[in-house]
């Protein structure tokens, strides 16, 4: 089905565009000057879902049942009273970082996590939530969960698999990937492969850095993950992972990739530099996409910035659909592709920083 | 009775909002009666835990509270008592 709605959330709200006669048109905005930093639209519900993080009155959950028309604001997931993080600091909730629905079988559920590292779920479409006790408790959690770009480990990805809806893993920077096949009892690191070349031990089984964890839509085996440390890619579950990273070239250091919605041998990615500086390589921006499970790159220009450019894309702020691609960048510029990435046009270069970007 | 007096920026979420007479007798005391007239707005002001948001502000008088984790200043009667947001970025 095609797909002619874009949502982008922002620092100041969430901006709509609609597709209109092949030119994609500003529609407006909800939630005006406040950060919106993700939303999803749950498929199996028709609800939207959006991702408030206010400045001062804290972290917000808002529904709409009418495509966006009115938006109703939902109990955010909390921590449960006197919940530590460690040492006796107590945890809030500081960032709603993914959400997803529970899979085909389970249509009234809803996954969110969050920093500090919680998994919260909902049995009711977002009535209520409850921690996921199990991942929270996990005996690495206290001494090998890290801060990395935020004070705390947090969950910024969950797969739910549709063969089997208790199959699910979630990505937590920084300690890596994490799978359940029960449901969510019981959680198993899956990060052999991965390097952490800022731990004294880089092959160390929990403490990576996956950047954005997603399967191929089309292969649920293959997973791919934008690292702190490098671009990795799993043919078998997370079992063990292989670097795909591109040597010598620009497709490294990163935080958002796409999977192709039917070969699960094609992905994208935007690179930055890591990690210091943290923005586009050699002032220039490109995409780069695989179509052989990472073996090679081709890195695409047309129509990008490719002097005096800064952007940097966010993890969830890339998206496509069949062969229509969109980012958008922390100063604002949102691009779109109708050629799986070959070249770009600019839909706008003047909207706020941008979070996310999500073709419904 | 003490007065309950909010920045006019939570009336984007709570169009209602206005000062409130209170016989609370602590600050973490108004929260649960304001909570009461206005569900939810305690969430704007403490966290899950109950602390002061880092970015939110309560005076009694002209005076910030001292107690921002537990909000245990005492509240007596004709005291004036304000809920700000925090000036922050400059």
């Amino acid at each position: 089905m095609s797909k002619e709605t874009l949502l982008i959330g922002t620092r100041k709200g969430l901006i709509t565009y609609k597709k209109s006669q092949g030119n994609w048109k500003y529609q407006g905005i909800s939630f005006l000057g406040i950060p919106v930093n993700l939303t999803y639209v749950d498929p199996l519900t028709n609800t939207w879902w959006a991702c408030l993080d206010h400045g001062h009155w804290g972290c917000k959950l808002h529904k709409s049942v009418d495509q966006g028309a009115n938006w109703e604001e939902v109990t955010a997931p909390r921590y449960p009273e006197n919940t530590e993080i460690k040492n006796g600091e107590m945890a809030t909730v500081k960032y709603l970082w993914a959400v997803s629905n529970g899979g085909g079988n389970k249509p009234n559920e809803l996954l969110i996590g969050t920093e500090p590292g919680g998994l919260f779920s909902s049995s009711d479409n977002g009535g209520s939530f409850a921690l996921n006790d199990s991942l929270w408790n996990h005996p690495s959690r206290r001494d090998y969960w890290f801060g990395g770009g935020r004070d705390h480990a947090g969950i910024h990805s969950i797969i739910v698999d549709p063969r089997d809806n208790d199959h699910i893993y979630v990505g937590i920077s920084v300690a890596g990937v994490f799978e359940t096949k029960d449901g969510g009892t019981s959680w198993e690191p899956k990060n052999k492969g991965l390097k952490a070349d800022f731990l004294p031990d880089p092959d160390a089984e929990v403490g990576q850095d996956p950047h954005l964890l997603i399967a191929s839509p089309s292969n649920p085996n293959v997973l791919w993950q934008q690292n702190h440390c490098g671009i990795f890619r799993s043919e078998n579950g997370g079992e063990s992972w292989s670097d795909i990273s591109q040597e010598g070239g620009p497709a490294y250091f990163g935080f958002a990739i796409a999977a192709d919605e039917k070969d699960d041998k094609t992905a994208w990615v935007v690179p930055a530099v890591s990690d210091q500086l943290r923005v586009a390589v050699d002032n220039a921006l490109c995409v780069c996409r695989t179509e052989d499970g990472g073996n090679t790159w081709n890195d695409f220009r047309n129509g990008l910035p490719q002097e005096s450019c800064f952007d940097i894309v966010f993890r969830h702020a890339l998206d496509v659909t069949n062969d229509t691609l969109a980012f958008g960048t922390t100063t604002g510029n949102l691009f779109l592709s109708d050629d799986r990435g070959e070249s770009w046009r600019a839909i706008s270069h003047h909207l706020p920083l941008i979070y996310s970007v999500s073709f419904i | 009775m003490a007065t309950v007096k909010f920045t006019a920026n939570l009336k984007r979420f709570y169009p209602h909002l206005a000062p409130q007479q209170t016989n609370a007798g602590t600050v973490a005391e108004i929260l649960d009666h304001i909570e009461i007239t206005f569900p939810g707005i305690k969430d704007y002001i403490v966290n899950e835990q109950g602390q002061l948001r880092k970015h939110v502000n309560i005076f009694i008088g002209n005076s910030l509270i001292s107690d921002k984790m537990e909000l245990s200043d005492p509240v007596k009667s004709g005291d004036e008592v304000y809920i700000m947001q925090a000036l922050s970025g400059g």
